[in-house]
């Protein structure tokens, strides 16, 4: 009896956690965040335009143009990302669900990363330059350096960590020694490190290809350097997930399990008390700048190591922002960044297939960018669902605090 | 115009803020409310402001019952409010600022500056304020700052100003001109009520004097009232708590400050050329009125601030930690009680386990390499739970949910249980209910007792007298008189109000 009213209330708690907390709030975001995509399919089609003409008359034509549409553009989306039912053969048919995991990858290191820095109450806007000050490590490492495989491979990887945790550490201890806001700082970098980068692309004794001709693009990394392949030569997959999973874990430990956590998260909500307990504040900076621009060196080797070809200075994908909205919807954890990663790489892979059935795939990136409004303004959501208010205070709810209450991240 | 408060009282939850306060301020009257921190005071016209509701008890301005709703209702009704901290846009002009809120409009809803500035003129040259109109705020001090609030709230026709610690914030140049601008304001007929906790002021600007103190009315004084008079009303006459102590048997030195100086953080000296001794098994009492420099003086002995000038020294049991990081004085043996534990004590978001290892990250009982310890922080939380008798449901409930003195228990119980030789005891009891008073103040003498060097930095007179083996009182940076446990209150209030021997 009492065992079953043990099991009762804890079910009632997780509800309440759950309505109250981040996890309802992120599906319903998500949920809304696909229906506004929905709605810029159906207005951007041409035969439901067309129906309106007639709409009092027939309106079952609209109707049917509206969900024919959606359903078209949401279905080439499933196929490209998870399991196209059209292949001929298994292999084929689960290809999209290893591009999913092939371009989640990089998503999610850098997701890590940025994650860890709302976690301290900084605000890392620099995933784009730390990516690619990582790629010009490993990009040097891969393609000007020779050793032997797996070693070489290692190595590079190692590079590319290293050369993003420098830029990011650089920003750490500018702040801690200036009092420079890391907003402004990062976001310069990100100019300074993508031209500092095609400067080097440009110059064949630096990085350049020495076959290209002007254009600015580097070697392909040498073949010890590559990720291997996971899953044999038929698929892209490569290694770069197996790192990006150990990010999620060694991410995880460190800011959970370990006292160098213990001490950022302290940081990260009371700075004053933390300097009463004996911890230097500007130092914790640099390092949680150095540790999260660290996680996104994964990423930017994963970029530069995945491939056998050569990198260009558009090679960062992007990552270094997505990573920002990976890191929101994750809510800041592990394993939320993890799935966040997966579901925007998931875009990725499904975007070609939407363009060829005539979908544009700027689509996905509404829908990302509605998924990411609603769970950073989640007043706005519980307005419309009425939903309480949420009773726990997580990183994420401090950063908001911070950014919607006191008008601007401090 | 005569404001009239009659039996307001305020609770919070259990707490009661003001106790069926009545207050009457006569027009062009300077009325002093004076109390410590805490004592309800700021509750007391935030409630006239009508930010607060009270719960019993009403307003009336000249005899006519007020009703606010909101601080709109209580400025339309002519009440005009200084807070402590400034409510001016610092990229704006002093005009922009004043008129902020009610501007003069010209057609088409165009601003008519030209008209903000003249009201800010005529106002400033009314009373010799000397405020440029199209001064930036950013570029003013803070003295003028708050003229610019006075003249936002005089163009609204406040009748009645309200400043609540005007002279925190201020230099003492810069507070005996606002002593001067505060009885040219009562010459022309506004009332002004002056929240403090500086006698010195009171008793320069003051007409009437009323005292408040753990949110009653204690009594009223004219300002020819002597100072020692005024400190014991303020700090209380009656023994709230009697604590059962042995006398003391005082050891070795554990604590030496030699020719200390620190600086506030307006760059003033706070603390002046200040040396005392600690022993072991005995408490030091710093006794005080708030802001004469004993939480500089505190951050200091932390590591939290480093020492002005160089002929400064500090030694924790003979080894030197002048400047020492606050790491290494904690290593060094020395527990800290913040005075404010929300902002220094405690992370709110942390849970109580969490809290109880804040300062012992590094190598401790708490870790194991690099890893947090979870099995031997969750048994010493319950163990320290046990003892301190910190009320909550579990060790992981987050420090924000308790009340104020289980929040500070955790923060006793942290410093505590850790190896220390000197214990710095800041307000260990301000905000705190008289059950956990009495459990703290058990505590620190039980630390004495077990041969640690206590310091206790207390404003209260009653703890600083349960507690102490020593008192040394400061005043304006300086320690002017060191005494014994039975010194009578009026001594000790002469001492605190700067009245050496």
């Amino acid at each position: 009896m009492s065992d079953l009213n043990k099991t009762d209330n804890m079910t009632s708690q997780v509800m309440k956690e759950i309505l109250s907390g981040g996890l309802l709030r992120t599906v319903i975001a998500i949920v809304l965040g696909f229906l506004v995509g929905a709605i810029f399919m159906i207005g951007s089609n041409k035969e439901f335009v067309e129906s309106l003409a007639y709409i009092f008359a027939r309106p079952g034509d609209a109707f049917s143009a509206a969900a024919a549409v959606v359903g078209d553009g949401y279905g080439a989306l499933f196929k490209g990302s998870i399991y196209n039912f059209d292949a001929d053969t298994f292999e084929k048919a689960i290809r999209p669900l290893t591009e999913t995991l092939r371009l989640g990858a990089p998503l999610i290191a850098a997701g890590l990363g940025i994650g860890l820095t709302f976690r301290v109450g900084l605000f890392n806007i620099g995933g784009t330059g730390q990516l690619i000050f990582g790629m010009i490590f490993a990009t040097y490492v891969a393609t000007r350096v020779e050793l032997p495989m797996v070693l070489h491979m290692v190595v590079a990887l190692i590079a590319g960590i290293v050369g993003a945790a420098l830029l990011g550490a650089l920003v750490g201890f500018l702040k801690a020694r200036t009092g420079a806001h890391e907003v402004i700082l990062t976001i310069m970098m990100n100019y300074i490190a993508l031209y500092f980068f095609t400067f080097l692309m440009r110059n064949p004794d630096l990085l350049q290809e020495s076959r290209a001709t002007g254009n600015p693009k580097a070697d392909a990394a040498a073949e010890t350097a590559l990720f291997p392949k996971l899953l044999g030569d038929s698929y892209s997959l490569h290694w770069g997930l197996i790192f990006a999973l150990i990010a999620v874990v060694v991410f995880w430990w460190l800011m959970e399990r370990s006292t160098i956590g213990f001490r950022l998260r302290m940081v990260g909500f009371n700075p004053d008390a933390a300097r009463a307990a004996g911890i230097n504040v500007e130092k914790t900076y640099i390092l949680a700048m150095a540790l999260s621009a660290g996680f996104v060196g994964v990423a930017a080797a994963n970029q530069s190591l995945g491939v056998a070809v050569g990198v260009t200075p558009s090679a960062h994908a992007n990552i270094g922002f997505d990573a920002i909205t990976v890191a929101l919807l994750g809510g800041s954890s592990g394993p939320g960044i993890l799935l966040a990663g997966l579901l925007f790489g998931a875009f990725k892979a499904g975007s070609p297939s939407m363009q060829v059935i005539g979908v544009s795939p700027e689509v996905l990136g509404i829908v990302q960018g509605a998924i990411v409004l609603f769970i950073a303004a989640p007043p706005l959501i519980r307005a419309i669902f009425r939903l309480p208010k949420p009773q726990t205070t997580n990183a994420l709810g401090e950063m908001r605090r911070r950014i919607f209450v006191k008008g601007g991240a401090k | 115009m005569k404001l009239e408060l009659c039996g307001i009282t305020k609770r919070f939850g259990a707490l009661v803020a003001n106790d069926a306060i009545d207050l009457v301020i006569e027009p062009g009257e300077i009325h002093a409310l004076l109390g410590e921190n805490g004592a309800g005071k700021s509750t007391l016209m935030n409630v006239l402001y009508g930010l607060y509701t009270a719960d019993e008890g009403h307003i009336e301005l000249d005899g006519v019952k007020q009703n606010f709703s909101g601080p709109g209702d209580a400025m339309a009704a002519g009440i005009g409010m200084v807070h402590q901290h400034f409510m001016l846009i610092p990229v704006f002009t002093v005009a922009e600022n004043v008129a902020l809120g009610h501007e003069p409009t010209k057609a088409l809803g165009i601003m008519d500056l030209a008209t903000a500035r003249k009201n800010v003129i005529e106002i400033s040259d009314r009373f010799g304020f000397n405020v440029d109109p199209d001064a930036l705020i950013e570029d003013l001090p803070v003295g003028v700052q708050q003229r610019v609030e006075i003249i936002k709230a005089l163009s609204r026709d406040a009748k009645v100003l309200v400043l609540d610690e005007p002279t925190a914030v201020l230099t003492p140049q810069e507070t005996d001109e606002l002593m001067e601008i505060m009885r040219q304001l009562a010459k022309s007929g506004t009332s002004i009520v002056f929240i403090t906790h500086k006698l010195r002021e009171v008793k320069a600007v003051a007409d009437r004097i009323t005292v408040i103190r753990l949110g009653k009315v204690v009594g009223t004084a004219q300002p020819d009232a002597s100072t020692s008079e005024l400190a014991s009303l303020m700090v209380g006459r009656e023994v709230m708590l009697t604590v059962d102590k042995k006398l003391a048997t005082p050891g070795k030195v554990v604590l030496e400050v030699d020719h200390v100086s620190v600086l506030d953080d307006r760059l003033q000296k706070a603390v002046n050329d200040v040396s005392f001794q600690v022993h072991e098994g005995e408490i030091l009492a710093l006794a005080g009125v708030q802001g004469n420099g004993q939480t500089e003086l505190a951050e200091f002995l932390l590591g939290l601030r480093k020492p002005w000038g160089k002929e400064g020294k500090s030694s924790l049991n003979g080894k030197e930690i002048t400047n020492a990081t606050v790491r290494q004085s904690l290593d060094s043996g020395l527990g800290f009680i913040p005075e404010d534990r929300k902002t220094d004590g405690l992370v709110s978001e942390f849970s109580i386990a969490e809290n109880l290892m804040l300062n012992s990250s590094y190598k401790s009982r708490f870790t194991k390499g690099l890893n947090i310890n979870f099995a031997a922080r969750k048994k010493i939380a319950n163990e320290l739970i046990e003892e301190f008798d910190v009320r909550t449901p579990s060790a992981e409930t987050p420090a924000s949910k308790l009340s104020g003195g289980n929040q500070q228990k955790v923060v006793v119980a942290r410093e505590l249980s850790r190896e220390i030789k000197l214990l710095i005891a800041s307000q260990p009891t301000r905000g705190v209910d008289v059950g956990s008073i009495e459990f703290i103040h058990e505590r620190i003498i039980a630390e004495r007792d077990a041969g640690k060097a206590v310091v206790l930095i207390s404003t209260e007179l009653d703890e600083v007298l349960a507690l102490a083996d020593r008192i040394a009182v400061m005043y304006r940076g300086k320690i002017v008189g060191v005494v014994g446990p039975t010194t009578s209150r009026e001594d000790l209030g002469k001492l605190m109000a700067g009245v050496t021997a």
